[in-house]
Order: C-alpha cells, then structure tokens, then sequence
C-alpha cells in the first residue's frame, strides 16, 4: 500500500528533533501516512520513533519541519486540540477515577451532555467486552483489563486517529498475541488511523499496513511487513527483523540485481543485489534461517552449494534448529520443519547447504 | 498437589500427624519468634511509656486534679462535705476554719492555701497568709475572731470558693481555661468581659496555625512539583535547599529573620532605600502578628514540602499527558487529574503543619511581639511565672483533645491510610 502525498492524513515533512541543540535524536523525518491506514514505527530503544510519536501527540515540539494532520500543520496546535487519541505504555488510566470515570472523562471536557456521555461509554466498553467493570478502579483490574479500558477511553471520544506507544510491552506473551488481534480487529472496523509504536518486531509484522524501521534517527525502511521480511533495503533491517544469517564476501560478478559472491574461504553463492553497485566490492550477503536448504533436489538449476559441518542441532517442537559451520562461521543457522519425513541431521555431520538467489540479498555492510 | 476442601477438615479442626490441634502447634511454633520481636520492641515500648504515656497521664490528671486545700484544711473539708451548698456558715464552721488556718501557718502550708484559693478569686492570698500569721493566739468565738483578723471572712464569695477548692478533683481549672466560672450559687457562668483570655486565644491559635497552614501549602506546593519533575541531578540540590533550615539552630533561623525584618533591619533597609516606602514609613514586620506568621511558615514549610514531595515523585508524566490527549486544558488536567493524585500529601503536609503551628511556642515567643502570641506561650506562662501547673494542665489537655479532634475528623473525611508523609 503506498500513500501519494495528496493523500497524506498524516504528514511529516523534514522533521528534525533535537532535545540538547547539540545532537539530533530525528534527523530529516519525512513520512506520510494514509487515513485509515495501521503504520507501526519500529526500531531499538533510542531511534527516535517514541519521539515521533510525542511529536505528533503535542508533548513535544519540532525543531525544525512541519507536521500536518489532514493537510493541516499543527506545530502550533496544543495537544488537547489536536483530537488524537492515545495510549500509553503504563495505561495511564487515573487511579483515581472508576473505570467509568475514565472513560467519560475526554467526553466532560468537551461539555458533552449526561445521557450522552454515558451512551458513548456504555458503547467503547462494548467494543472491549468490559461493561462489567464500570464501576470498578483501576487498580482492581489486570494488566489485560487495564489494557482495554485504555483502548476504550482512547476511542471513546471518537478520534480518527489513535496513538499507541507500546501498548502491549507489559502484558505475557499469550495476551499480548490475543490484544494484537484485537487492536487488528478494532483498527479494521472502526477505520481509524493507528500510528503504532513498538520495539517488538512480531508484533509490527503481526498488525500493520506498513512498517517504519527507525535506527538512529533516520527511517532506514518504510514497507509492508512481506517486503520488510522478504526484502531488506539494509544490513541494519536485516539484521534487526527476524533471525539472519550473514556472511561477509566480495562482489565476483554483477549483472542487473544477479549477483556472484566470493566468501571469504574461496567458496562461491548467488545472492541479489540490493545495495551493492560494483564488482569488488565488500558486501554482506544475507539469509534467512528457514530458506537455507540442504537437499539439492530442492535447489534451482544450475544454483551454487556449499559445504557445511554441523555442529549442533536443537529440537524446537515445531521446527528443528541445526547450527553449523559455514565458511568458516560457526553461527550459521538452518530451520527445517519438524514433519514426519524429516532427515535429521546429527552433530559432525558433513552436509552442502544453498538457497534460491533471491533469498540471499547482497548488503553494503554497515 | 495436596489440595484441602472445606469437606475433610474434621469436626474438631485439623490436627497435625502425631494428634496436635492445628492451631496449638502454630501458635508453639510461633512462640518464639513472637517472643523475640516483642523483646526487640521492648525498650522503645518502655521508654514510650515513661517518658510519653505516663508524663501526659500525670498532666491530664493534674489538670482536674489540686488538695493545695484539702490537704491542708481537713476540718473545713469536712464541713463542706456534711453541709449541703447554700448553708450559711455557723461557728462549727468558723472554729473549722480558724483551726485549720492555725495549724497550716504552723505547717507553712498556709501560702499553699492561699494560693489555690487565689485562683479561683483574685487578692485572697495575702488574705490567707495575713491571717496565718495571727492565727495561734485564736480563741473561742472563732467567728469573732477571724472577723477581728479580717473582715473579708465574712464575704459568702469567699465562703462559695472555699467550697469548690475544698473538693481536690473539680473541673474547674477546664471551666477557667474555657473563660468560665461558678457564681457564688455554683452555677457556671462566663467571666467578665475583660478576664476573658482563654477562648479568644485558641481561636486565634487555630485561625493562625490554618493561615500558615495555607501559606505552607501555597509555597510548598510549586516547590514540591518542581523536586519532582527535575532530574535527579538538580531535584537532589534543590532537595539540600529545602532540608537546610532542618540543619541550622531553630534560635538561629529565627535571629535572622529578626535582622531581616526589623524596622531597622535588611527588607525594610531596602525597601527605604528603593524609595518604595518613606523612611518615617518603615514597616513593623515583626514583634506582632505578621512576624509569627512569617518565621513559622519559614520553618514549618518542609514539613509541607516533604509528603509532598513523596506523593508527587512516584506520579509518571503520562498521567496528564492522558489527560491532555483526552482534550483537557492544561488547567483541567491539573485540577482534574494532578491535583487529587496528591490529595494524600496535601493531608499529611497539612495536618503535620497545622498539628506543630498550633503547638509551637519558641518563634512566637521570640518574634510575636505582644499580638503574636499563641496559647503555647500562655501554658508556659502558667507553667513557669504564675506557677499555675493545673490552668496549664487544662489548657495543654484541651490543645491536645482539639488536635484529636481533628485527626478524628481527618481519618472520617480523608480517611488516615490516605496518609503518606514519606
């Protein structure tokens, strides 16, 4: 899904965000997103991405650029009149309110009449299966509960566009796979435009349209989660979505995106080029775990293989997980399903591994 | 896992495998421990009760309690006890009381006398004393006797008061500490208008101790939200600013509050010198009123700033942020959201500040001045120039049953586990 810049409901344009005048925590942010639209900005703790989003709530101003919100800039527009809902990583719900308090909070503020209020909240703690618990505190819900009743109060006012700032970071792994499913479900029904932040790269490929990769400031890839994945623009995506293997080599041959990589040990492998423009150049050559494979009957015509020692294998359940030496790296992984016909491998054991060229994507190295 | 249903506990409760009852072998097995904590306590628990519990049990008793009279006069405490009130006093009465006099200026009892019944009615001390002095040449009619000793032994209001101090316990040192006393038919009636101290004193002793109250609240409040929100760095300096006062000599911080607010002293220097005011028109900011309120709102303010501070800290930024991504002012979310998150330190600041105001007695001693006075300065007053030990027993004992009073009303209102001083 690609946004046109006409149709931004969302802009940044040549954002910079400096907290100390001295160093840059978003350099030249420049972003569009679509109405309607889930984007989730991911990336390591202190890439910039929370910044963003504070940015675009109001609790933080722009150094320099603009931001727009449906094609109008709101710089200047504090944050309790730029209509964003929002939550929180910590939930942020007042204590000291019941839950029903909370919710119809943002609906007081704007002078919204009783009957009213209570109509629009009774209809958000629906939509989260929580009407029971109106009359309750905070306090005396669990940490999935507090979860939804900060989704409700945040789309009880009906914002068209709602802020998440790792939601789900507090929550156990089962629960948190069971709300991402339904922030999904929200997001789809409602037609709200969701601007998701989070450091959990499988839960950004779990839920969104696209996926912004914030490193050090700069966006370093802005795609949906299949290309993100599949097709890494850098070492850095690579390396930072989903298990990687690399292996560091020269560029032999290049011709239109196919490439010939000559590996440290002599040995020879196809790869794609990404990145890389000219013969004899560094380059670092990057593989998924589950596309290496080590049958040649599954192999391409004509495509290289390699020798490989293995050293170790670990039985996972659903997938076998079998490390081995691969010119002369001794962390290269492989990934075969655990099905009924699986050769299994065992240590020492000497194999030739290979992937598709498409699966190897040459990178400049960082 | 050896899960246990109310349906297999026997009858008697559960016993342990070798037939002890369930609940001797956990409190045996508890003994011991119990035993060392309540050892470990001990000390503080003796050293409470000594130097605390029993100290106030002897100045509430004191308070309701003085035989300056009946230790001394027990022939006339007899006859008070056998004739009802209202009994004109015959000769029984008077031989009473000439013999009891005789033997008390034997005793040199007799100042002791005079001076419980001097409390009760003013000029009857020398009364006493001068009559002692004459009294072992007293003879038969009494009546006569004493007339001849002085006249004033004949006044019914000296006859009503000796009654109400024959009695060593009476209530009547509360009815004087509350502007009261008994008529000479031993009904209570207010004191006449000029005699009346007391009230008006603890009205404005609670009154004083809620206006600095206030302005501790005022002046805390911005200081404690800023401890809160500045970095750890800058919060711990500032911290130091706020605690040093703590460090210094009360008598210190309070002279220097006397060289900067004296007639002759910096602000008023300043303020001369800055031409706002005249130099006929310099300002009396202490020695009065003002002054009190100053200095204690100066050194009660950390008490403020602490609970505070302590209830600010842990409250995350994201709180009013939610508030403000919700639509709510700066203002709103403030009042709305901020401001009852502190509540519980808003209470225990408050009513920290307004217990020690309404108690303390060195700062107005020192720069009050004549209208700066708090009723902790008239309890020393008693304690120490008019000797008065029982007045102020009373007046400590209503002080303290005031401060519970409100810290009763505090618990109904706020409720006291909604109390965080630190």
């Amino acid at each position: 899904m690609s946004v046109s810049h006409n149709d931004a409901y969302v802009a940044f344009e040549h954002v910079q965000k400096s907290y100390d005048g001295v160093s840059l925590v978003v350099k030249d942010l420049n972003l569009n997103i679509g109405k309607g639209e889930f984007l989730t900005m991911l990336g390591p703790s202190g890439s910039g991405k929370t910044t963003c989003l504070m940015m675009l709530a109001g609790f933080e101003t722009a150094t320099n650029g603009e931001i727009k919100l449906d094609g109008r800039p709101i710089n200047q527009v504090p944050p309790h009149k730029r209509g964003i809902g929002m939550v929180f990583q910590n939930y942020a719900l007042f204590p000291h309110m019941t839950v029903g308090e909370n919710l119809s909070f943002p609906l007081e503020v704007r002078g919204m009449g009783k009957s009213e209020r209570e109509a629009k909240v009774k209809r958000a703690l629906d939509m989260v299966q929580m009407y029971d618990f109106i009359n309750r505190r905070p306090a005396q819900l669990s940490g999935g509960q507090q979860q939804r009743i900060a989704l409700a109060r945040a789309l009880v006012f009906d914002p068209s566009l709602v802020l998440m700032d790792e939601p789900l970071g507090a929550l156990d792994k089962q629960l948190r796979e069971h709300m991402q499913f339904e922030i999904k479900h929200l997001h789809e029904s409602l037609g709200i435009t969701v601007v998701y932040v989070t450091h959990d790269q499988g839960e950004a490929l779990t839920m969104s349209d696209r996926i912004a990769v914030f490193n050090d400031g700069r966006i370093q890839q802005l795609a949906p989660p299949a290309d993100l994945y599949e097709r890494p623009d850098n070492s850095f995506v690579a390396g930072f979505i989903g298990e990687n293997n690399k292996l560091p080599g020269i560029i032999e041959e290049l011709s239109g995106d196919k490439a010939l990589v000559r590996l440290a040990t002599g040995e020879v492998i196809d790869a794609t080029a990404v990145n890389v423009t000219q013969k004899g150049q560094k380059t670092l050559v990057s593989i998924r775990p589950e596309r290496v494979e080590f049958k040649p009957e599954m192999m391409p015509e004509g495509a290289h293989m390699i020798g490989a020692d293995v050293l170790e294998v670990i039985y996972m359940g659903d997938i076998l997980r079998a490390v081995l030496r691969v010119a002369g790296s001794d962390d290269f992984v492989m990934k075969m399903r655990n099905t009924q016909g699986q050769t299994r491998l065992t240590p020492g054991q000497k194999i030739r591994v290979g992937w598709h060229p498409q699966d190897a994507r040459a990178l400049e190295p960082m | 896992m050896a899960d246990i249903t109310a349906s297999e506990i026997p009858a008697g409760g559960l016993v342990t495998s070798d037939g002890r009852p369930l609940k001797t072998a956990l409190a045996d097995a508890q003994a011991r421990a119990k035993r060392r904590a309540f050892l470990l306590v001990a000390p503080l628990l003796v050293f409470v009760v000594v130097t605390f519990i029993v100290p106030i049990g002897q100045m509430m008793h004191q308070s309701i309690y003085n035989d300056g009279f009946s230790a001394n006069m027990p022939r006339i405490t007899a006859w008070f006890a056998e004739n009802p009130i209202g009994t004109e006093p015959d000769e029984t009465a008077f031989e009473a009381l000439a013999l009891d006099v005789r033997d008390s200026a034997a005793a040199k009892t007799i100042g002791v006398v005079g001076t419980r019944v001097n409390y009760e009615m003013s000029g009857t001390r020398s009364l006493f004393t001068s009559t002692g002095r004459k009294a072992k040449d007293f003879s038969e009619p009494y009546h006569e006797a004493l007339r001849a000793a002085d006249a004033k032994w004949d006044n019914p209001e000296l006859w009503a008061t000796m009654r109400q101090v024959s009695r060593a316990y009476s209530p009547n040192f509360f009815l004087a500490a509350l502007d009261l006393t008994r008529d000479t038919q031993g009904n209570i009636v207010r004191v006449p208008e000029e005699r009346q101290v007391y009230v008006n004193l603890f009205i404005k002793t609670f009154g004083l101790g809620l206006l600095i109250t206030f302005t501790c609240f005022l002046l805390g409040f911005p200081i404690a939200h800023l401890l809160a929100i500045l970095p750890l760095r800058w919060s711990n300096l500032l911290m130091i600013l706020v605690l040093l006062p703590f460090w210094t000599s009360l008598l210190v911080r309070t002279t220097s509050w006397m060289v900067l607010l004296q007639q002759q002293g910096v602000l008023n220097s300043l303020l001369v010198w800055s031409g706002i005011i005249g130099d006929d028109g310099r300002i009396q900011m202490i020695y009065n009123q003002t002054g009190t309120i100053i200095a204690m709102t100066h050194i009660l303010l950390p008490f403020m700033i602490l609970p505070l501070y302590s209830v600010m800290r842990p409250i995350p930024p994201s709180y009013v942020r939610a508030a403000r991504s919700l639509g709510a002012t700066s203002w709103t979310a403030f009042r709305r959201v901020y401001l009852p998150q502190t509540l519980p330190g808003i209470g225990a600041g408050s009513l920290l500040v307004f217990i020690l105001a309404v108690g303390y007695y060195i700062t107005p001693a020192l720069v009050g001045g004549a209208s700066g006075q708090l009723i902790s300065n008239l309890i020393a007053f008693h304690m120490q120039d008019s000797l008065n030990w029982s007045l102020a027993a009373a007046l400590a004992a209503l002080l303290l049953a005031a401060v519970l009073v409100l810290y009763w009303l505090y618990d109904r209102l706020v409720g006291i586990d909604n109390l965080k001083l630190g």
